[in-house]
């Protein structure tokens, strides 16, 4: 076990090398000049010259990454130019944010994919089997930010149920942060109509950052829970006289779960890169928002920021991923 | 790689489509998709003939007309400078499957011969490949061509750029372990044996034999592809208006929420049907030549 978690973590470094690489790379390989975009905008060449000589930007490749990988090493990301703070305290600012809502469309996801994906597999071929897979394949399909849309219009303005935007009303004084998630802070101080207003600013871009994680887990669930209940393991439970409920249950669902964990461990990363576009809709303050403003503005130093943390997202999730497959799959480990 | 796969591989041509056709007509999914496809593709074809204003394609402006509901002389309604809205989503049909398309053959066209030197190659030649595309792997799609965007600068050119640099890498490792797989068959062997080249195999036996799970993939990328340049469009990193791309209407139809709300909804519709018609057709074609693959 040892081993296999070590290697894990090796291979884990290894994707972290290869992600500092990579946006390293892209700062560098672009056709931008790289000194122009860090003088700002409105740069005159003499400032550019100064940008260049003060980023080290005149030095030779070797150099320059190494000095890049030690500013990183420190937390160094570099500075906004458009909110003239460093990069990584913005980032601590918004990541709570969209943390929060990550974690709600996940756990949503996985609460309602796997159920639905169960019970697709039990009525399979039948009229649930076949709505459940519409409903699949439409959620994988429909984009994102105009569902959003959709939805504001319909939850928000028309029938005026929830808010359109934002984390908590324009009127309403966010917390001192705890957790930094606001469902969590609010509860923790018991204050409950803060927990109401943070609730029901979240559930609408919860639901449309869910929709197309929900619909995978269901399809994979769902083709694994069919494969699984053809198994002979399955038709020997059955001969003992278990009980169809431990079967679907215990049997099936516990081999049917290794391949969901695996997408969910995937899902993770893929919703940090598609609440840019929640978050756009929605006016969630998040990373996704911080990127995507600072894109537009050509303030660069931020969306490279923003990449790194949702790799590192990635990787971990794929870490962790990895190391529940090898407690939960005991031939992994000797492999 | 599976008995079904290989035995259609192993028919005659002709024989072997009609079976796929035969067993793609069973199921309704593949056939609404295929339907779908059909459909944007000949609205993409016969677009420019067929559309009620062609001089509103490239940005009229008749402010008298501007947002108006959905009428007999515009089915959608116009948008905010007076143009048809019909005119330009069907017009924008032809964006998007250009660019769906481009992306995705570019992506295979760059992956596919990588990832099958890679798994044929073997050694430090394959290493090499898989580490430089695990790089690219890092990062979640979207994200990552945001970033290329924001490096390359914005528009609908450096869009498709970075999104076939997002997109490669699947490619590579999709050939790379097909090739390591067919690489051990017999009939591989029997080739080399008979003396036949190695372009020669990689030609004959191994690309026709990698077929099936590409094209599944391609058409699953497509409606994927166009569904990323709306995602770019309307965060205004894509097309920019007035392109009638679909993306960046829904961007500016946004801003007239929830008033003129018909403006937002022809376009979302349309990116709707166009990535639902690939997704489902990718899905049927999947159950017919490479059924024991994964989803996801």
């Amino acid at each position: 076990m040892l081993g296999y978690l070590l290697r894990r973590i090796g291979l884990a470094g290894l994707m972290l090398f290869g992600l500092v690489c990579l946006t390293f790379v892209i700062s560098n390989v672009a056709p931008s000049d790289p000194a122009a975009l860090a003088a700002g905008p409105d740069a005159g060449r003499s400032q550019i010259e100064q940008a260049r000589r003060d980023y080290g930007l005149d030095k030779p490749l070797p150099e320059q990454f190494l000095r890049y990988l030690t500013d990183l090493a420190h937390g160094d990301f570099g500075r906004s130019i458009a909110t003239g703070r460093s990069v990584g305290t913005d980032l601590a600012r918004y990541f709570p944010a969209t943390l929060e809502l990550v974690i709600l469309a996940m756990a949503l996801g996985v609460l309602l994919g796997v159920p639905l994906g169960v019970l697709s597999a039990l009525r399979k071929d039948g009229p649930a089997d076949h709505a459940t897979r519409i409903f699949a394949v439409s959620g994988i399909a429909l984009p994102p930010f105009w569902f959003g849309l959709l939805l504001q219009l319909a939850f928000a303005t028309w029938l005026g149920l929830l808010p359109t935007s934002g984390r908590l009303s324009v009127f309403t004084e966010p917390p001192p942060p705890i957790t930094g998630l606001l469902l969590v802070d609010s509860l923790l101080t018991g204050n409950f109509g803060l927990f109401r207003e943070a609730l029901s600013h979240i559930i609408l871009p919860a639901i449309v950052l869910s929709l197309p994680c929900l619909a995978s887990i269901l399809r994979v669930n769902r083709s694994e829970m069919v494969e699984a209940l053809r198994m002979d393991y399955v038709t020997a439970a059955r001969a003992h006289g278990v009980t169809p409920w431990r079967i679907v249950m215990v049997h099936a669902l516990k081999n049917a779960m290794l391949p969901t964990l695996a997408i969910i461990g995937l899902r993770w990363g893929w919703m940090m890169s598609s609440t840019v576009l929640v978050e756009t809709v929605f006016d969630w303050p998040g990373i996704g928002l911080y990127a995507v403003s600072s894109a537009i503005a050509g303030d660069f130093k931020p969306v490279m920021g923003v990449t790194l943390i949702v790799g590192l997202n990635f990787m971990i999730a794929n870490l962790i991923v990895d190391l529940l497959y090898g407690v939960l799959d005991p031939r992994l480990r000797r492999a | 790689m599976s008995a079904t796969a290989e035995e259609t591989v192993a028919a005659p041509p002709r024989r072997r489509l009609r079976l796929a056709l035969w067993l793609l007509s069973r199921s309704f999914s593949s056939m609404l998709g295929l339907f779908l496809v059909i459909a944007i593709v000949v609205l993409a074809l016969i677009g420019p003939w067929i559309v009620p204003y062609p001089d509103h394609v490239a940005g009229a402006v008749s402010l008298a007309n501007k947002l108006q509901p959905p009428s007999a002389a515009h089915w959608l309604g116009t948008d905010e400078v007076g143009n048809d809205i019909l005119t330009r989503v069907i017009i924008g049909a032809r964006i998007s499957l250009l660019v769906g398309i481009g992306i995705t053959f570019a992506a295979a066209a760059i992956g596919v011969p990588l990832g099958i030197l890679a798994g044929l190659a073997g050694g430090r030649l394959r290493e090499a490949i898989m580490r430089f595309t695990d790089l690219f792997l890092s990062v979640p799609g979207l994200v990552l061509a945001i970033a290329l965007v924001a490096a390359l600068g914005p528009g609908i050119v450096n869009a498709m750029i970075a999104l076939i640099l997002v997109w490669w890498p699947g490619y590579v490792r999709l050939a790379e372990s097909k090739a390591l797989s067919i690489r051990e068959e017999p009939f591989i062997e029997a080739a080399r044996v008979a003396g036949a080249s190695r372009a020669r195999i990689l030609r004959r036996h191994v690309l026709p034999n990698s077929l099936s799970p590409l094209i599944v993939k391609m058409s699953m990328d497509i409606g994927q592809a166009i569904l990323a340049v709306a995602s770019l469009g309307f965060i205004g990193l894509g097309a920019k208006p007035p392109t009638p791309e679909w993306g960046a209407m829904i961007s500016i139809a946004r801003g007239y929420l929830p008033d003129w709300w018909w403006y937002a909804m022809a376009p979302g519709v349309f990116i709707y049907l166009a990535v639902l018609g690939f997704n489902l057709l990718g899905d049927g074609l999947r159950d017919i030549l490479d059924p024991r693959s994964n989803r996801g």
